[in-house]
């Protein structure tokens, strides 16, 4: 027992080491898994307020640029608005439950956002208190950003497309071939879908935008164009590269959206999956 | 608190800062990031309490990840070079080390520069390798080092050069 305690007394720093390194590598592997980074994340009040501090003084400089994408913005919905060829009476004998009530929009400010690392995240400003939580879609006006993946009261963090833990399910804009966006980590510019079968007519320059068969997003929103692609080593499926619409290196509003139908979707699968 | 205590609390939380609302987004050509907040652990007392520097270390290293989102990847490249660090300054700096003498701002350009070096290249490698965390991307790995690692060191030894007690 002595000889133990020595033992422990003489070595207690490499010790100390090896704990202290299998726990940084544990939340490492953590951090690696899909929906697990629980314990070391930018959520937290302590960074979340470091983050808030420095976007009090940074957001003013760009604010002409946010002017103009507002701009953009409106102008594209206008000229939706104005093309439709609605009637208000017709529209007010539609049933509203068809209408709008499936997705909740909440707006956001990015406080903190990378796009160097092998799992980028970014960090905004809305929380629990604001009702967002988990595997909420987050988007901007030009096209997808991420999924939410941690919240605290205050901060939520983002995990973007760009990252290899996310696959979110896409199709052609053209015809409804699907597949998975998945990240090879070279580019920020680009993604790239997987698992598009071979029948599908791929040509450069469609858009891609997503599937309606995830909970997470609505269908239609924007991803990117198609820049080249090839069919893989199998010879069944395609992988395309895609060029975000998205400048993700500049994101500065995004809008976080809310499927209020996403727990009943969820449920029914689980009871056809038994 | 005496001054050197205070001085390594204030190096503490201005490199962490530093790092999380600067450095972490200079993304030079796209990916090239400096991790100069290691100085902290290469400047270290080091006549002090070896297993309250490999904690610190760690602390430091997981105010990083905190501000970065990376799981604990700087947290253990960070506990590493602490512990090994005094075989790397005995190599490095040589028969100094051995007196227990040692004062980082005597110690001639040269041989800093080459403790650096291997400091922040161990860093890097680990830190890396822990990030992209996949054996079949080993050159992204080693691209990833070397540049970083090139960026790190300049901007360390500047850091040590600029604010360092005049030498008489």
């Amino acid at each position: 027992m002595q000889q133990i305690i020595n033992f422990v007394i003489r070595n207690k720093t490499f010790l100390l080491f090896l704990l202290l390194f299998g726990l940084s590598v544990f939340f490492t592997i953590d951090s690696h898994s899909y929906h697990k980074s629980k314990f070391v994340n930018s959520a937290n009040f302590f960074t979340g307020g470091i983050y808030e501090t420095k976007n009090g003084f940074g957001q003013y400089l760009n604010l002409r640029e946010e002017n103009h994408a507002l701009i953009e913005e409106n102008r594209k919905l206008r000229t939706i608005v104005f093309n439709l060829d609605l009637d208000t009476l017709r529209v007010s004998k539609v049933d509203s439950t068809l209408l709008g009530d499936h997705y909740l929009f909440t707006s956001a400010d990015v406080f903190k956002n990378s796009y160097n690392l092998t799992n980028n995240y970014l960090t905004i400003n809305k929380g629990k208190k604001d009702n967002i939580k988990q595997d909420f879609g987050v988007i901007t006006s030009k096209g997808i950003v991420g999924i939410v993946e941690n919240t605290s009261n205050n901060y939520a963090t983002v995990l973007s497309v760009l990252s290899k833990k996310n696959r979110i399910n896409a199709q052609l804009k053209k015809t409804s071939h699907i597949g998975s966006l998945v990240w090879n980590g070279k580019s920020e510019e680009f993604v790239q879908l997987i698992d598009i079968s071979k029948f599908a007519p791929v040509a450069v320059g469609d858009t891609i935008m997503t599937g309606g068969q995830s909970a997470i997003f609505p269908k239609g929103i924007l991803i990117g164009k198609i820049e080249d692609f090839s069919l893989d080593i199998g010879g069944d499926t395609y992988t395309i590269n895609i060029r975000l619409f998205n400048d993700m290196t500049n994101i500065g509003h995004v809008y976080i959206i809310e499927n209020l139908n996403a727990g009943e979707i969820k449920s029914l699968e689980n009871e056809s999956n038994e | 608190m005496n001054s050197v205590t205070f001085n390594s609390v204030v190096r503490f939380v201005v490199l962490v800062l530093l790092q999380g609302l600067v450095l972490n987004h200079v993304n030079f050509l796209g990916y090239i990031n400096p991790y100069p907040y290691i100085l902290f652990i290469a400047l270290f007392p080091i006549n002090n309490n070896r297993t309250l520097f490999v904690f610190l270390a760690f602390l430091l290293g997981l105010c990083v990840d905190f501000l970065t989102d990376t799981g604990g990847m700087h947290a253990a490249a960070c506990v590493t070079i602490a512990y090994i660090r005094p075989p790397i300054l005995k190599f490095s700096f040589g028969t100094i080390y051995d007196n227990q003498t040692i004062k980082f701002n005597q110690i001639e350009l040269g041989s800093r520069m080459v403790y650096f070096s291997i400091i922040v290249t161990i860093h890097h490698l680990i830190l890396f390798s822990l990030e992209v965390f996949n054996t079949s991307n080993i050159i992204l790995i080693l691209k990833k080092t070397l540049f970083s690692s090139i960026f790190t060191i300049l901007l360390c030894t500047l850091l040590s050069i600029l604010f360092s007690p005049k030498r008489k």
